[in-house]
């Protein structure tokens, strides 16, 4: 083996290293990656209000009480889909929604909220995706469970659902204080 | 029925592919010259069966069959035809039909226009992309069958095809990728038959140069029409986004501009060899990656929940068994390559090699950009996303070296330069470059911009020393006149080349400094003016399609108090998907373009409208317009007369 066929071999070992990543990412699961999350305080936030321009919201408005926080956007065809349900859920279990609108115009949402109703207690505007990042969200829709100290304690990506909530949200929500 | 002949001739297509990929090898490893002769004939059906499944396909989209999973899928009654047509490459399995289909095409092109070469040669390069096409259908018909049905219990209509794909320009725009993707198969397989001949010779690159020139020319229109079509129809007014799918195009077009280049010394110089085989396979594999990067949803995968992953383990199976043993095989045969032709530093060799080299920094760049976020997830490192800023604020250092090294290349002699003969022109380029460069933004621009000054200085320098290398060329024997016509094609393409991406350089870098962007909220009557141009909104009216409710607004616009056009922008509300669309009126033009958008309807009639200014931003697509223009002079050239020329073959052999 003299120098050359070693250079020649680099595309090669480099190709071969490449392809663990890409292998590897092909079998990841989204939800398992982000655990860390989990059993986490909601990270340190300042959002503006989605109505009103001078209103901030902090990391305060997470306490008190068990609840949801819905991750959505208008350019989401899937949150289209989820949004019946949320009405849905808050008319009949009274739940309380925080919806966090994400990565988004604020012209559009407002149009959205209107058009097909406001399920949200409060509605952050996150038009950068600043808490979206630390909280690691990949796109819309993702919910998270957060308990009455404001403490992540699940984390569901992709629509929640009546199959999605009574079968894997639901028991946890319950069983949260 | 048709569904099934379609399913039918799937299958006899991959029979044909695996006797194509092994009887001609064999022939070609015994000398058998009947076994050879196998290799046309082989193609040739592949290619018809391919079709013919391909026109069952579209069969049952025109007839409305929604017993078909796909056609049920991606299709609707009320769709108009056209885009029941296009509809066929609207989604994940019939555009891998296509893929497959544009692949036997470009074999079975292979073996009508190859009657030059010699016939081992022929040979091993249709097995080779024999051998290519058998992954593909196996992925077809195994994780990806089009041609699945609903029965018994079939939708009475279908979910309509997405509607941001209900458009002339998506009409095109896939098949003309898939063309450049996919021809980069043709250089990949003479690549790999010439290493396992290890015959790598002048005749290689000359075989490969038309064929190599034709995928790029494909790829740099598909890429072109895809941003023009991002521009027009997103309605964001931009035209480049640097998305995962936008970089899996952009990664093989950078390797493919390269390997022409590359191939160019090769065949004049008989230098470079060992790093022109490599480029050949490294473009092919980039293509098979980008179609991996897209259809295993690795990277998107985050927003469609559906992805299934032994899609994407089939690829990249087929890729590492693809890739792995072609560079396995160069790291072995690659080493009794040797380039003879000898250069000195200051040459056009290492000019080109230069820019090779920027090239494939720039193909590190977008590679890294696009699958950094992925490796770093595996890492446990948690999640990033690398958007915009970091590509663009890399491409605009790199693209200035590039620039400087493209414009004094031709100027070059091949193998050694007197500095001293072309030291005044490059001064005179230079000094014209920094004064245009400088004085244009100064005298026509409202503001001085460093980048937008770098932009324009850098097309001129390009133009400036092309029309000075074509003086120069046509001096050199005759006048100016004389001299002028005698000119090769291969010259006026490299000429035509360089000033397209001139062009591209002044358009990009005008837009992306001077463009104003307006969102605004306008009711009847309001108006807002800027940049010389008042736009009036006067309303909007409803207008609604076979297939979406639709509104339309009417903006008139007036330059400095005169009436110039009438803007209308439309918004679509597409019925079976619920889907928003926005369609955007442009006012196109040389120097800009006025673009309107609606957005959102406001209460009592408003509406929330986008208003942009554009400059120069055609400039972009024109260059590489002529940039393709380029490369079909250049594939017009003489020595490459297909098939003609019993001669040349006889020579090569």
């Amino acid at each position: 083996m003299n120098r050359r066929i070693l250079i020649l071999l680099l595309p090669l070992a480099l190709f071969l290293g490449g392809s663990v990543f890409l292998y590897k990412g092909l079998f990841s699961d989204p939800t398992r990656l982000e655990s860390v999350l989990i059993n986490q305080p909601i990270p340190e936030f300042e959002l503006q209000d989605l109505h009103q321009l001078d209103k901030q919201h902090s990391r305060e408005i997470f306490t008190g009480r068990p609840m949801l926080l819905n991750v959505w956007a208008t350019w989401c065809p899937t949150c289209y889909a989820e949004h019946e349900y949320l009405n849905e859920l808050k008319a009949t279990e009274g739940l309380y929604i925080v919806g966090m609108n994400y990565k988004d115009e604020r012209d559009k949402a407002l149009n959205w909220l209107d058009n097909l109703g406001n399920p949200y207690a409060i509605d952050l505007y996150d038009p950068k995706g600043m808490l979206g990042l630390d909280l690691g969200v990949y796109g819309a829709p993702e919910t998270f469970l957060i308990d009455s100290r404001g403490v992540i304690r699940y984390r569901h990506v992709g629509d929640v659902n009546a199959t999605v909530w009574n079968n894997t949200l639901k028991p946890i929500f319950e069983q949260m204080e | 029925m048709i569904p099934e002949l379609g399913q039918f001739t799937l299958i006899l297509a991959l029979a044909a592919a695996l006797l194509l990929s092994c009887l001609p090898l064999l022939g070609a490893a015994r000398g058998n010259i009947n076994m050879m002769l196998t290799a046309r004939p082989l193609a040739y059906a592949q290619f018809f069966m391919l079709l013919l499944s391909f026109l069952c396909l579209t069969w049952a989209f025109v007839d409305n069959d929604f017993t078909v999973l796909y056609v049920a899928s991606n299709s609707n009654s009320l769709l108009p035809l056209e885009y029941r047509i296009s509809a066929v490459w609207g989604a994940h399995e019939g555009s891998l039909l296509l893929w497959v289909l544009i692949l036997a095409g470009w074999t079975a092109a292979v073996a009508r226009f190859s009657r030059a070469l010699p016939l081992d040669a022929v040979a091993r390069v249709l097995a080779v992309m024999g051998i290519v096409a058998i992954g593909f259908l196996l992925f077809v018909l195994v994780t990806s069958n089009p041609f699945e049905r609903t029965l018994p219990y079939f939708p009475v209509d279908g979910r309509d095809l997405n509607p941001l794909l209900q458009d002339p320009g998506l009409i095109f725009h896939p098949p003309m990728l898939y063309m450049g993707y996919v021809g980069f198969s043709v250089a990949f397989a003479f690549a790999i038959a010439s290493l396992m001949t290890g015959k790598l010779d002048a005749a290689w690159a000359r075989w490969s140069r038309p064929w190599t020139m034709a995928a790029w020319i494909f790829l740099t229109l598909g890429i072109a029409l895809g941003s023009w079509w991002a521009y027009y129809e997103l309605g964001w007014g931009g035209w480049w986004f640097w998305d995962p799918v936008e970089n899996a195009s952009f990664m093989p077009w950078l390797t493919g501009t390269a390997l022409i280049h590359s191939l160019a010394v090769t065949e004049k110089r008989a230098t470079f060899k060992a790093w022109t085989v490599l480029l050949a396979i490294l473009a092919f594999s980039l293509s098979l990656l980008g179609t991996f990067l897209v259809r295993s949803g690795i990277l998107v995968s985050v927003h469609a929940f559906a992805s299934d992953p032994t899609r994407g383990l089939f690829i990249l199976v087929f890729l590492m068994l693809v890739v792995g043993s072609s560079l396995l095989l160069y790291a072995i045969r690659g080493a009794e390559v040797r380039s003879h032709g000898k250069h000195e530093l200051a040459s056009r060799e290492s000019l080109l090699l230069g820019n090779n080299i920027i090239l494939m920094a720039g193909l590190l760049v977008v590679f890294i950009g696009t699958l950094l976020p992925l490796v770093h997830k595996q890492l446990g490192m948690g999640s990033i996303s690398i958007g915009a800023p970091f590509f663009n604020s890399l491409y605009a250092w790199l693209i200035i070296p590039f620039a400087l090294l493209l414009g004094a290349g031709p100027l070059f002699r091949w193998r050694r330069q007197q500095m001293g003969e072309i030291n005044g022109k490059l001064l005179f380029a230079l000094v014209v470059s920094v004064l245009l460069g400088g004085g244009l933004p100064w005298l026509f621009a409202e503001r001085f911009d460093f980048w937008a000054a770098t932009g324009i200085g850098l097309g001129v320098y390009i133009v400036v020393t092309s029309l000075q290398e074509t003086w120069a060329r046509a001096t050199h024997r005759h006048s100016f006149g004389v001299g002028v016509r005698k000119l090769g094609n291969s010259h006026w393409a490299m000429i035509l080349g360089h000033i397209g991406l001139a062009v591209s350089i002044i358009g990009v870098a005008s837009t992306q400094i001077y463009s104003i962007e307006r969102d605004v909220r306008m009711a009847t009557g309001d108006s807002v003016t800027f940049a010389g141009y008042t736009f009036t909104f006067e309303g909007s009216r409803r207008d609604d399609g076979p297939n979406y409710e639709g509104h339309k607004g009417i903006i008139q616009v007036a330059k400095n108090g005169r009436p110039l056009t009438t803007l209308t922008p439309e918004k679509r509300l597409y019925i079976v998907q619920r889907m928003p669309m926005t369609e955007a009126a442009i006012d196109a033009g040389l120097t800009r373009d006025l673009y309107a958008a609606l957005g959102e309807q406001l209460d009592d009639g408003a509406w929330a409208v986008r208003l942009y200014y554009k400059p120069f931003v055609r400039w972009i697509w024109f260059g590489a317009v002529l940039m393709a223009i380029g490369g079909l002079v250049s594939m017009a050239d003489k020595r490459y007369r297909f098939g003609r020329n019993n001669g040349q073959a006889k020579e090569a052999e």
